[in-house]
């Protein structure tokens, strides 16, 4: 999770401890959903009978410290506890260490919104199931530097990967590297013959060091260029969502009607940074809301956040995440508003029409 | 290869001469009080006291008893000297400072009295490397007045325990607060960070505990950065004794078991930080 945003939300819900991030860009967002069996003891409310759930954010870094020593971690710590005190302000983070001794971290926290993140993944044309040690093998042989990656589906049901070469750049001048992993090398291949999306390597390869480690199968949901890529882990006890932004493709009809709004990402929060692989917490990150006025988006069906509910901040946030340079910038479109993060665009009203994406002149 | 008593070609008395046939036995010892560049040494019959101070609260020594040396003369009743803790530990690892239980380097250091630099004389398989190091006036030294009938609280933990602590304290808390305690929470070292405050807690019947001797809570609060150099002596040491007086000054002692199994001592020496009142537990 450290890998994507600097800040790291916490929400207790019915079906377990969700922890979650998201980049400030908005095009990534990873979560982790801990079942309630993951714990010895998971109360999410308090002891009141009315007891709102909370939530709440902390700095990653922070966060982080609490863990710092992974291996003497493991060989000195029994047990864990998580206590939310909204009055004292504290997120408190004991551990139970050998020969009695007890380590509290009393950590800072804000108050926020939900974070959540809305995509669908049986509305996924493509999926791909299989191994992580295949894709973090394949992924070693692209330079560290590399900002998106290609993944396609060839003919036979390969899968291919290959480095993103932006547009402008000289053919002669690039190295392209590009591998292509056979069917079986995965455990299930459902994909639509010669479906492409490009995403963001970086976040993806946190994912990969997560999943390596924890020996579960990755599945890869994706749809058409523009759709968010869905990356998810599960087993009885965790659920992890990566949602990557995939970058458009240049001759998509901007016309195009909406699809039924399936998928909204609310994200109400800022970055989110720092390891996956420290983070055993999955944070649930499932809104598969169905679709109520979905704000016209060609590529990425949004579906709009209740005006009135929305935050009057987050659509100056939008304009901010627009970091020249960063991938996401160029022309995904954000996962959240269906609007094309470049500097001077006006924010969009979730609601409003196309039409003013389309003067973006981004196409 | 031991060196001969007699200080090589010359009749003249050094008012200290001694010999070490591993020179690590002393500078793993100085290293663990090497927060400032100078020290000053104090010689006895006894042996070796190598002290270091900052900023006028905090004083750590490391004592090397005559035992541990081959070889301890001291003509006068005591020596002292100031030297720069730097260049004498640079000259003592002249050899590199990776450990090689074949070839230890061997020490003879000699000293003619006021006004003459410290001479050693190096050697490892064969090679005798000679460093002349010149000596500075002392400075008077803080006396923290610090003895046995005042102390209130007293622990004796296995230094494995706090080992971790230290190296992963909060430095960006500006204090370390201990709490002693015959009650709950017995034996606690807090810090106050950006990210919040954290708590470390030994309950009095810990296995890590040795002795537990406290007849009233205190909570005093030390300058961290002075402190943080004490995790040399701490990583060292196998067991560590923490004890603190009535005006809350500190006394941490280390017992350090060198190579040879053989025992010396490193104290550090704390007064608490004046710039706040007592902390809240």
């Amino acid at each position: 999770l450290s890998r994507i945003g600097d800040e790291l939300y916490l929400e207790p819900t019915e079906s377990g401890l969700s922890l979650c991030t998201v980049n400030s860009s908005r095009s990534a967002f990873a979560s982790f959903l801990f079942a309630p069996l993951f714990f010895q003891l998971y109360e999410p409310g308090g002891p009141g009978p009315e007891q709102e759930l909370q939530r709440c954010k902390v700095h990653m870094k922070s966060f982080l410290g609490v863990f710092r020593s992974l291996p003497s971690l493991e060989k000195t710590v029994w047990r864990c506890l998580i206590l939310l005190k909204p009055q004292a302000g504290r997120l408190v983070l004991q551990l139970h260490c050998k020969y009695g001794v007890t380590k509290t971290h009393n950590l800072t926290f804000q108050e926020c919104e939900r974070l959540q993140a809305v995509f669908d993944t049986q509305r996924c044309a493509s999926s791909i199931t299989g191994p992580a040690q295949v894709l973090a093998e394949a992924v070693v042989h692209f330079p560290q530097t590399l900002a998106e990656v290609t993944l396609e589906a060839g003919s036979g049901s390969r899968i291919g990967l290959r480095n993103y070469v932006e547009e402008g750049a000289e053919p002669s001048k690039t190295m392209v590297t590009e591998l292509w992993l056979a069917k079986d090398e995965f455990q299930a291949v459902a994909v639509a013959p010669g479906s492409r999306i490009t995403f963001c390597l970086k976040e993806f390869r946190g994912l990969l060091t997560f999943a390596e480690a924890s020996n579960l199968p990755l599945t890869i949901h994706y749809d058409a260029p523009g759709s968010p890529v869905i990356f998810t882990l599960e087993d009885t006890v965790l659920e992890v969502h990566l949602v990557l932004a995939t970058l458009s493709d240049p001759e998509s009809n901007p016309q195009l009607p909406p699809t039924n709004g399936a998928s909204h990402l609310t994200i109400q929060l800022d970055d989110f940074a720092d390891d996956l692989e420290s983070y055993m917490i999955a944070m649930e990150t499932s809104a598969y809301e169905g679709g109520s006025g979905a704000p016209p988006s060609p590529t990425f069906p949004l579906r709009t956040p209740d005006p009135t509910k929305s935050d009057p901040e987050e659509e100056e946030e939008e304009e901010e995440g627009a970091v020249p340079g960063t991938p996401p910038h160029k022309k995904f479109r954000s996962l959240f508003f269906g609007s094309v993060l470049t500097p001077g665009v006006p924010s969009l009203a979730p609601t409003q029409e196309v039409l003013a994406e389309d003067s973006d002149g981004e196409y | 290869m031991p060196f001969s008593a007699q200080p090589p070609g010359s009749g003249e008395r050094y008012v200290l001469a001694a010999s070490l046939d591993n020179a690590r036995h002393l500078s793993s010892l100085l290293r663990a009080v090497h927060f400032r560049d100078h020290a000053t040494c104090f010689a006895t019959a006894n042996g070796l006291r190598v002290t270091v101070e900052d900023a006028k609260c905090i004083q750590a020594n490391a004592f090397i008893q005559a035992e541990i040396f081959q070889e301890f003369t001291v003509q006068e009743e005591s020596v002292i000297l100031r030297i720069n803790l730097s260049v004498l530990l640079d000259c003592l690892t002249i050899f590199g400072t990776s450990s090689s239980p074949g070839a230890p380097t061997a020490l003879r250091m000699c000293y003619r009295g006021y006004g003459y630099p410290l001479m050693l004389f190096l050697e490892e398989g064969g090679v005798v490397t000679v460093c002349k190091i010149n000596t500075q006036e002392p400075d008077e030294l803080l006396d923290f007045d610090f003895c046995s009938t005042n102390v209130v609280n007293k622990i004796i933990l296995q230094s494995e325990g706090l080992r971790e602590a230290f190296a992963e304290l909060d430095m960006t808390s500006e204090v370390l607060q201990i709490t002693m305690s015959p009650d709950k929470p017995y034996f606690r070292l807090s810090t106050f960070g950006n990210a919040g405050s954290t708590h470390l807690d030994y309950p009095r019947d810990s296995d890590l505990i040795e002795a537990f001797h406290c007849n009233q809570t205190q909570t005093n609060r030390y300058k961290l950065s002075l402190l943080k150099p004490s995790t040399k002596a701490l990583a060292l040491s196998c067991k560590v004794s923490i004890r603190t007086d009535a005006r809350g000054f500190l006394s941490l002692q280390y017992m350090i078991r060198n190579e040879d199994g053989q025992i010396c001592f490193v104290e550090y020496y704390c007064c608490p930080d004046e710039d706040v009142a007592e902390g809240e537990l």
